[in-house]
This record gives C-alpha cells, sequence and structure tokens, in this order.
C-alpha cells in the first residue's frame, strides 16, 4: 500500500509540475484573483470557496481536462534508480538499433548538404523574406527545382532495420525450432492475443452499434444512429475529455468529430495559440531550412498525387513548414525513443552554449510524412487549429509509427501483432504468401507505417482514426491490416508472387474497400 | 523515509543443475547469488534495488538472528515473485525495481547474509541474472521542524471584555485568517512558472555546422 501511495504523490506531483508551466495555470490564477470581488467568496472558507467558483463556472473540468490529457499522453513515473534513457526505451539492444538508425539518417542528411552545397540553414535576405510573406498561402503554385533532393528513408528502408533487429541475449538459432518466428520481425515482445483484444476493444464487439456500420442506409436511423448523435452533442455540451473518449470508440458524427477531436487532444484555440503560430510562421520567413526542401519534395510526390488531398496543398505546406520550427515538440523526446539531431553553430564546434537541435524540432521528416496532415484538412480549415491537432497527434501516436521502441504501439510492437495474428488465424494463407516469397509484412508494412493515410478513403479513415484516439493506442492498425488479409484471402491464395499479390487489384484498391465491409463479413468482427 | 546504502558483497552466480554442466545441453534456469556484508553488524533491511536482466522469477533468502544468543537461520522472506509475466517475451525483463520490507513473509531484522535464487523457465535467453543490486537499511530519523510557537498555538490571551462590547471582531479569528493569507502568499511567492522558451536559435544566428554523430 505504502508503495502505491508513494507512488500516486509522485504522478501527482509531476503532473502538478507540467501543469503550472501551462497557460491553463496562469488563466486559473487569473480567474482566482478575480474570483475575490466576488460577494459569495468569503475570506474565512477562502480555498473552498473558491473550489465551488471554479466548480460551477466550468473552470474545474478544464483542469479534469488537463490532467487526463497528460495521463493520456506521459508514460507512468519510472522508478528512481532508472535513468532518463530508461525511460525513452527500457531494452537496451533497441536503444542501440535507434541510435544505429539515427546515425544512418544524420550521414544521409550530411551527404546531401555537401553534394548539393546547400546549407543546412540559411537567413532569408530581406526581399526572400518579403516574397515569401506574400505568397504564403499559395506555396503549392510554387515549383522550386527539387529535382537533386532526394527522401532521407522511405518505409521500406525502415522496414529492413527492423527486419534484421535482433536481442542479443535471444536464441537466435539458424537450425529451425519451435523457437524461429516465422515471420519477418525476430524479436519477442509481448502482444496482445486474441482474448486480451477481444477485452481490449469490448466496444467493437458484434452486440455494440459502430457508426459507419450501423448508420448505413439499410438501417433505421431510430435504431442507432439518432441516440448516438444526440449523446455525441450532450458530450460535447459537458466538455469532457474523458467522456468524449469513451464516446469516440463508437465512431463520430461527422458533424461532432472537429470538437470531439479538439475536446479529446484538449485543444482549444486561445489567442496565445494563433500568436505562437504566426511566431512559426516568422521563424519560417526568416530562415529557410534544408528540411523545408524535402517537404516540399514529399508534399509533391505523395499528398499531391492523391485524389483525395491535393487540394490541401497549401494547406500542408503552412502546417509542416511550422511544424519543423517548433522547439515545444523537443519535450516529446523524454519519451520517445528518438533523438533530435544536434549541432554547433558554425565555428563553435563542441561548444555547449552555441548547441542546438537540427531542424529545431527535432524531427527529420521522411517519404510520406505529409500523409499525417492530409486528412486532418478535411476537419480543420483554420491554420492554427490544424497545427495544433496535428502537433498534438504527432507527439501522442505517430512518431511510434517511426522510431525504433518495445512500447505496446510502437511499430515494432505492431508489426509482430499482424504477423502473430496472421499466422495464428489464417496459417494457410501465412504459410502460403512465405513460400511464394511474400511475406505479408512486407505488404502491410506500409499501410501500418502511414497509418493507413493515402490507403483508405477519407471517411474510412477518419473512422479509423477516431478509434486510435478513443483507445489511446495504435494496435488497432494492426488489427485491421490483418482483417484485410482475412477479408481476401481467397484471392490472395492464388497468387504466385509478391509482385502480383501487390499489383493486383485485390490489395491494392484498399480506397474502395469500406471498413464496414472488412469489418462486418471479415475483420474485426470475424476476430470475436 | 530515508535509507542508507548497505556496503554488500555480491558473490559471482552459482547455477543450479543437473549433471555435468559442460556436456547438457540444456541451459540452467536456476541461478543462486549470495550477498554478505563483510563489514557491517547484523541490520534491518528497509528496501532492496536492482535493474533485472531476463530473470522471471526471484526468490530470497535471509540468514536471520532471533535472539541474541542463538544461531542465525536461514529464512524464506520472498518466494516466486514475479519479474516478468511471461518468460518468453521481453516484458520486464530490463526493468528497474524495488522490494521494501513490507512485502517480505517475514519480519527483515537482524539480517547478516542474503541469498537470492533467481528462475527464468523460458530456453529462449542465453543468460539472465539481476544487476546493481542495492541493500539499503533505514536511515536516521529526520529531525522534526520545530515551529515556532505562536504559529501552531496562538496562546490564547485574556480577551478585555472592552473590545467584544465595542464590537470589533473576534482576535482568535482575525489571526487565523491571517494566517491563512500569509500561508496562500508564501505559497505564491514559492512556485515559480517554467516558462516555454520557444528559441532555436543562438543570438538569431542558426548557421549550422554539418550534424553531429554523438
Amino acid at each position: 500500500m505504502l508503495q502505491e501511495e508513494s507512488d500516486l504523490s509522485l504522478i501527482i506531483a509531476q503532473i502538478v509540475q507540467k501543469l503550472k508551466g501551462s497557460n491553463l495555470y496562469s488563466q486559473l490564477e487569473r480567474q482566482a484573483w478575480a474570483s475575490l470581488q466576488r460577494p459569495e467568496i468569503k475570506l474565512e472558507s477562502l480555498k473552498e470557496d473558491i473550489k465551488e467558483f471554479f466548480k460551477i463556472s466550468g473552470w474545474e473540468k478544464k483542469l479534469q481536462n488537463a490532467v487526463y490529457s497528460e495521463l493520456s499522453v506521459f508514460p507512468l513515473p519510472s522508478h528512481p534508480a532508472a535513468p532518463p534513457e530508461h525511460l525513452k526505451e527500457p531494452l537496451v539492444y533497441m536503444r542501440k538499433a535507434q541510435g544505429s538508425w539515427e546515425k544512418r539518417i544524420l550521414k544521409s542528411l550530411n551527404s546531401m548538404c555537401t553534394e548539393l552545397s546547400i546549407p543546412l540553414a540559411r537567413k532569408r535576405p530581406v526581399g526572400e523574406q518579403k516574397e515569401l510573406l506574400n505568397k504564403w498561402n499559395e506555396m503549392g503554385t510554387d515549383e522550386p527545382d527539387l529535382s537533386l533532393f532526394r527522401p532521407v528513408y522511405a518505409p521500406k528502408d525502415f522496414l529492413e532495420v527492423l527486419i534484421n533487429l535482433r536481442n542479443p541475449n535471444y536464441e537466435n538459432g539458424d537450425s529451425l525450432s519451435f523457437r524461429t518466428h516465422l515471420g519477418l520481425i525476430q524479436v519477442p515482445l509481448k502482444v496482445k492475443d486474441i482474448p486480451e483484444l477481444k477485452e481490449c476493444f469490448v466496444e467493437l464487439g458484434l452486440n455494440i452499434g459502430q457508426l459507419g456500420i450501423d448508420d448505413s442506409t439499410q438501417v433505421p436511423p431510430e435504431l442507432f444512429e439518432n441516440e448516438h448523435v444526440r449523446i455525441g452533442q450532450k458530450v460535447l455540451a459537458e466538455q469532457d475529455s474523458a467522456a468524449a473518449q469513451q464516446y469516440i470508440r463508437q465512431g463520430s458524427p461527422t458533424a461532432l468529430r472537429a470538437e470531439l477531436w479538439a475536446l479529446i487532444l484538449n485543444i482549444s484555440s486561445q489567442p496565445e495559440d494563433v500568436l505562437y503560430y504566426e511566431q512559426l510562421k516568422t521563424n519560417v520567413i526568416q530562415h529557410d531550412l534544408l528540411v523545408d526542401s524535402l517537404i516540399y519534395k514529399d508534399v509533391k510526390l505523395t499528398a499531391s498525387n492523391d485524389d483525395y488531398y491535393f487540394v490541401f496543398e497549401d494547406y500542408l505546406y503552412q502546417v509542416l513548414l511550422c511544424f519543423s520550427r517548433d522547439t515545444s515538440v523537443l519535450s516529446h523526446f523524454a519519451f520517445n525513443s528518438a533523438s533530435p539531431p544536434k549541432s554547433y553553430i558554425r565555428g563553435k564546434l563542441g561548444l555547449e552554449e552555441y548547441a542546438v537541435f537540427y531542424p529545431p524540432n527535432g524531427v527529420i521528416p521522411f517519404h510520406g510524412f505529409s500523409m499525417y496532415v492530409a486528412p486532418l484538412c478535411f476537419l480543420y480549415h483554420e491554420p492554427s487549429k490544424l497545427y495544433q491537432i496535428f502537433r498534438e497527434m504527432y507527439v501522442r501516436f505517430f512518431f511510434r509509427l517511426h522510431s525504433i521502441s518495445s512500447h505496446p504501439s510502437g511499430i515494432v510492437s505492431l508489426c509482430l501483432l499482424f504477423e502473430t495474428l496472421l499466422q495464428t488465424y489464417l496459417p494457410q494463407l501465412f504459410y502460403h504468401l512465405r513460400e511464394i516469397g511474400a511475406q505479408p509484412l512486407r505488404i502491410s508494412f506500409k499501410w501500418m507505417v502511414r497509418a493507413f493515410s493515402g490507403y483508405l478513403a477519407t471517411d474510412q479513415l477518419l473512422l479509423l482514426w477516431d478509434r486510435i484516439l478513443g483507445y489511446n493506442s495504435l494496435e488497432i492498425l494492426a488489427v485491421l491490416a490483418a482483417a484485410v488479409f482475412a477479408f481476401r484471402a481467397v484471392n490472395l491464395m492464388e497468387v504466385t508472387s509478391l509482385a502480383a499479390a501487390e499489383k493486383k487489384n485485390h490489395l491494392r484498391e484498399l480506397k474502395s474497400m469500406y471498413l464496414d465491409d472488412i469489418v462486418k463479413i471479415h475483420g474485426l468482427f470475424w476476430l470475436f | 523515509m530515508s535509507r542508507v546504502l548497505v556496503p554488500c558483497h555480491v558473490k559471482g552466480s552459482v547455477a543450479l543443475q543437473v549433471g555435468d554442466v559442460r556436456t547438457s545441453q540444456g541451459r540452467p534456469g536456476v541461478l543462486v547469488i549470495d550477498v554478505t556484508f563483510p563489514s557491517v553488524a547484523p541490520f534491518e533491511l528497509q528496501e532492496i534495488t536492482f535493474k533485472n536482466y531476463y530473470t522471471a522469477f526471484l526468490s530470497i533468502r535471509v540468514r536471520q538472528y532471533t535472539s541474541a544468543h542463538t544461531p542465525a537461520k536461514w529464512v524464506t522472506c520472498l518466494r516466486d515473485y514475479c519479474l516478468m509475466p511471461d518468460p518468453h517475451s521481453e516484458e520486464g525483463a530490463q526493468e528497474y525495481v524495488s522490494l521494501f520490507k513490507h512485502q517480505m513473509l517475514c519480519d527483515m531484522a537482524r539480517i547478516s547474509e542474503l541469498r537470492l535464487i533467481l528462475r527464468q523457465p523460458s530456453p529462449l535467453w542465453l543468460s539472465f541474472t539481476v544487476e546493481e543490486l542495492q541493500i539499503y537499511q533505514q536511515g536516521p530519523k529526520s529531525p522534526s521542524v520545530t515551529f515556532p510557537k505562536w504559529l501552531s498555538h496562538p496562546v490564547p490571551c485574556e480577551q478585555p471584555a472592552l473590545l467584544r462590547e465595542q464590537g470589533l471582531p473576534d482576535p482568535s479569528r482575525v489571526s487565523s485568517e491571517v494566517q491563512q493569507m500569509w500561508a496562500l502568499t508564501e505559497m505564491i511567492r514559492a512556485s515559480h512558472t517554467s516558462a516555454r522558451i520557444g528559441r532555436f536559435d543562438v543570438d538569431g544566428c542558426y548557421d549550422l555546422n554539418l550534424l553531429s554523430y554523438t
């Protein structure tokens, strides 16, 4: 009991410390001072009266939402003897693997820099600054010469690194035995099995209504849809983050989605936030980074070529360029196994007071990165709000999809979960694909790394991301990937090569699939 | 509660295995680590901390003096404590662990020796052990802070009847209100906000060398 109490006080102390630096804290302080003038606040019961005032005026709810947000994002405090690296990633060999992978990325970026003789960062001359400011809202019309730039890495390069991940203390014998993993991932991480998934995703059971399925034209709206919308409106009126997160597990009505996501992610557009975004915009205008060209190239190659997202090209630049300058993102590296790249001001190599991170937010974009932002453009049209939502989604979820870690929502665990599900429940299909040299993970990896963005139709994708927010976990991506294979199992048994498996319309045209088809016939409900 | 590190000598681990260690195919699933305290008198154990390395279950036996004249006896104080919920997977494999006196099966007074029995039933791991073992005993109690008397127990002074008749407020109530206000101002003064800086350049300059590999 003593241990639990001291753990609890440690968590409380950590959250209080974190919230003390936030806008909410200064707002609460201001409100408390202002409330002293109210007649119901008496001096002898000052504390209780102010607490009562906060409860009535809704400020207590805001504080509750902020605390809930902190609990969702931050890992539990670790053992006092554990060094900071342990919080980033407890397994030593994974930390080492992430370090080597990062070194490769840095080398690649440095060599691009020297080959093209372009500096990592450059202050823009005043004329150029004015020009950029004028065409801020239409940067997509710019056609810079990006032919010499290449993305730093693509998901398939990352997959090769994950395939070669080995635990030095694990029996990685050459001969096949019961210990050999038949899939591509060879590390024995703990992944949930079907009974555990059933327990975890209980709201996705057959007997509970789902949006995207039970609101289709064949089902009369009185049965589920109307009531669900009514509850959603009530949740929004109450402004309760925890309730919203529970509600959204059954899907969100389109009209309420933007507000619900903002409530769950605890984003409220205050004047300070708009000001912060404007400050980032100024930073973009003043300094030109090499990373900007990578972002341009990525948007041109991916989002601009996508039927759903090409209209949002300008928004994508406005969000991603500002994202690269945002130093507040650096705080998430405390629980991310990755570390931000470091450099020094020219001429001051080795002097710590001239050490800086590059890019300022520590995140180097890879091929397809802009697809994390693109679906959000359907929900938010005001650039600073769109920016805040994307940043929060990144530091809560997306960073786990491109760093090597043992976290249950990390990409390594997702890959292992996918392979384990497929092997356990579709052993014939798994064996067949393996025999023809088409390991299933080679096909589904790119879907999971991008959280299915660009691979599913947008309305279906947003229903999927509803569940990611609702369960605060990315495991649903692995389950959906396995479900897609289950859905197309019959066709896949007929293919004879990896190229055929990928090229044939079975898997390529995910976009025409409806989640309800997959889910109803074969997928998640099949699992249950 | 303060704690004091007890200097200990950790002997090398001994594998318990049936048959010849060299020729048998399997790996030992049980290891024993003895911990002695050469320069310390029998003490009361408060806490054990260590870093796990693929050990699944831990048992601890202690050599304890029950009374002054009887010889010390071995007692099991922890039996099959689970460090890895699934011995075949990585969960809990490299975690930092603390074990406290209140989790033990017996009282931890007058300990002279410790024996850790590590078990790892899964054949998948090449080796297992515990690292960074540290034993703590209870430290001296922190000295009680003495508050000035007037702060904690305002002396009820005699109330001249005159004051009350004049309709002035009750002095003890006023003093408790002043006390609360003082406490609030102290709290506000003590807290400091951790403001976000937001600058990524150094004095307006962001002209960089190539990225460093550390």
